[in-house]
């Protein structure tokens, strides 16, 4: 293996314009990713996580500094960097196998007919889909959609995949899971992989490394904190498990108490109170 | 586990499936029948009490009667024109009989038009025009869907030409036909192609918006799947944009085809393109005792007409959309 790094973000920061000037939404952001890590990236909504993965996936143009792939700067988007979306983000109009299809006729491998069918069928297989390829999205439930998005990802064959929240939409059984099926995929496929999540026992089960965000704007990365449980992981022995604790309490002081951002109930009355007041002061202002 | 998720997909279908009890099916039927029964009331009464230079205001009985009247006349016209294609045939038998060299010709039956062939001419104008707006229409739709640019350009030209009533058309539209369309042998009629220009005119803007607005509100999350995948433009437009502007683009087509239908009439009026305005136009000039009977056939068959086109747009609507679960009416 060379020294050299899989994925390397280098002080990475982006300013988006607005009328009053540019906004800064983040600055310095370095990372250095090995082949085959999961990440996870954590902090609080409007932090600049998901702006983060937009930059890698190359959906958004970095102000400054460089995403660099397997020696290759990313400067715009690719198979090779495919994104598991929010929202699922399937055709609606394409069944299951169809929207798979889609991605693998656009990766450029020279496959044959046969081999896309069969390629195609395996990552259905991959996600335990095979059953409802011939739905359309709308047929079936949202942990069914969000594994075809998976697989049509996985399909792509990326050097890194990219999930946005990808079970942010999803109840907490299904969303369980999903993660068991993400871990397994993991595990078999060894892709590296950039997740975005709220999910505190999410990001501890799942990740290698978990990368805490500062608030913005300016937002950069905290903290980062290396996750050494062994894997196969399992949710329920880990349940009792002190060191998975101990890993969960670190990153829930991270998030509340060194970047706090939800105001006390109290703070939060006082405030409405103010708005309220300030509101029927100057009814005629609205 | 996918079992398990399987089984109350099976009942959420099981619930879509409403049998409508007898009290919706008696709602559905009674009260369009009711409303109609009511107008029908209003009409002859109103209808006794208005007296014009042409006698008095047809009431329902008597456009009824111009009605039977209307399709006995086409029968009968069909009657002459088929004894006159076998009088034809037979002469000309007889002639190749006296003098085998002898090519026969068929002329064409030459009567009057009938109210039945007069809806075809207008059908197959409205269709015409109807047809090359949207060509025209949903292409320039996608266009300014897609580019920002290119909507700020065109945009005042929509709004500058959108409200322009097909009379003032129709004049200079007639000038230009005739002047550029010169040919010994005409394929259509000059009143043909005034008519369908006229409606193309008129009927391309609501695509043109619907297109347009369709296009630009498509998900940004399936536009970045499409980066992703590096569509080329051909396939982005197939593949993502089309799709998932049809329900707008068919809304922008089922207006367009009613207001061309309704600016048809008018155009056909003027142009005297042999379809039902040119039959409301020279009934009124007729000026019989029955005219204006005939023109309220003309009327209810415009309206009938009008109904079916929009019905036949929803059903391709409705065979076209991808999300089933659409209202659509």
């Amino acid at each position: 293996m060379s020294n050299k790094h899989h994925l390397e973000l280098t002080q990475v920061g982006i300013d988006f314009p607005t009328p009053k000037g540019p906004f800064t939404a983040l600055q310095n952001v370095n990372l250095r990713i090995d082949k085959g890590e999961f990440i996870s990236l954590i902090g609080h909504s409007g932090c600049g996580k998901s702006t983060v993965l937009n930059i890698v996936a190359g959906l958004y143009q970095a102000t400054n500094g460089g995403v660099i792939l397997d020696n290759q700067e990313v400067n715009e988007p690719g198979p090779e960097r495919a994104v598991v979306f929010q929202n699922h983000s399937l055709l609606p109009w394409l069944s299951a196998y169809k929207n798979v299809e889609l991605a693998v006729k656009q990766t450029p491998n020279g496959r044959s007919k046969k081999e896309i069918k069969e390629w195609v069928e395996h990552n259905l297989e991959l996600v335990h889909m095979s059953h409802a390829a011939d739905k359309l999205p709308a047929e079936i439930s949202g942990g069914m959609k969000q594994r075809v998005g998976i697989a049509r990802a996985l399909a792509m064959e990326p050097k890194v995949l990219l999930m946005d929240e990808p079970f942010g939409a999803l109840d907490a059984l299904t969303r369980a899971h999903l993660q068991d099926s993400v871990m397994e995929i993991h595990a078999e496929l060894g892709n590296t992989v950039i997740m975005i999540t709220h999910d505190v026992d999410e990001a501890v089960l799942l990740s290698d490394r978990i990368v805490m965000m500062t608030n913005g704007p300016a937002a950069t990365i905290g903290e980062i904190l290396p996750i050494e449980l062994a894997r196969p992981r399992n949710r329920i022995e880990l349940a009792d498990n002190p060191e998975y604790n101990h890993y969960r309490h670190e990153v829930l002081k991270f998030l509340y108490e060194k970047q706090r951002k939800v105001e006390s109930v109290d703070e939060h009355r006082k405030k409405l109170a103010k708005q309220n007041k300030a509101s029927s002061n100057g009814a005629s202002v609205a | 586990m996918f079992k398990q998720q399987a089984v109350p997909m099976i009942f959420s279908q099981v619930k879509q499936i409403r049998i409508p009890s007898i009290n919706d099916m008696l709602r559905a039927t009674a009260l369009p029948l009711i409303g109609l029964v009511i107008f029908l009331g209003l009409w002859s009464v109103m209808a006794k009490n208005i007296d014009t230079s042409l006698g008095q205001f047809p009431g329902p009985a008597a456009v009824w009667e111009q009605a039977t009247t209307l399709i006995d006349e086409h029968n009968a016209q069909m009657d002459k024109a088929d004894v006159f294609y076998t009088r034809q045939e037979e002469r000309n038998a007889a002639r190749v009989a006296q003098d085998p060299t002898y090519e026969p010709k068929i002329r064409a039956f030459t009567g009057a038009p009938t109210f039945f062939e007069q809806i075809w001419t207008s059908l197959y104008t409205v269709l015409v025009g109807f047809v090359v707006a949207s060509l025209i229409a949903i292409p320039i739709g996608i266009i300014c869907g897609l580019s920002k640019n290119a909507y700020t350009a065109i945009n005042p030209l929509i709004q500058l030409f959108k409200p322009v009533s097909p009379l003032a058309w129709l004049p200079l539209v007639t000038m230009v036909v005739s002047a550029v369309y010169v040919t010994s042998d005409p394929m259509f009629s000059k009143s043909f192609i005034t008519s369908a220009v006229t409606v193309s005119l008129c009927c391309l803007w609501p695509t043109l918006i619907n297109t347009a607005v369709g296009v630009s509100s498509i998900e940004s999350d399936l536009i970045n799947v499409s980066k992703v995948l590096r569509l080329n433009a051909l396939s982005h437009v197939t593949k993502i944009v089309l799709p998932s502007s049809i329900p707008a683009i068919f809304t922008g087509l089922r207006l367009s085809l009613g207001i061309g239908w309704m600016v048809l009439i008018a155009a056909e009026m003027l142009a005297q393109n042999p379809g039902l305005g040119k039959f409301v136009w020279d009934e009124f000039q007729n000026g019989s005792s029955e005219s204006l009977a005939r023109i309220m056939v003309a009327v209810l068959t415009i309206g009938v007409i009008g109904f079916i086109l929009d019905r036949l747009m929803l059903m391709l609507q409705k065979q076209v959309s991808w999300d089933k679960s659409a209202v659509l009416r």
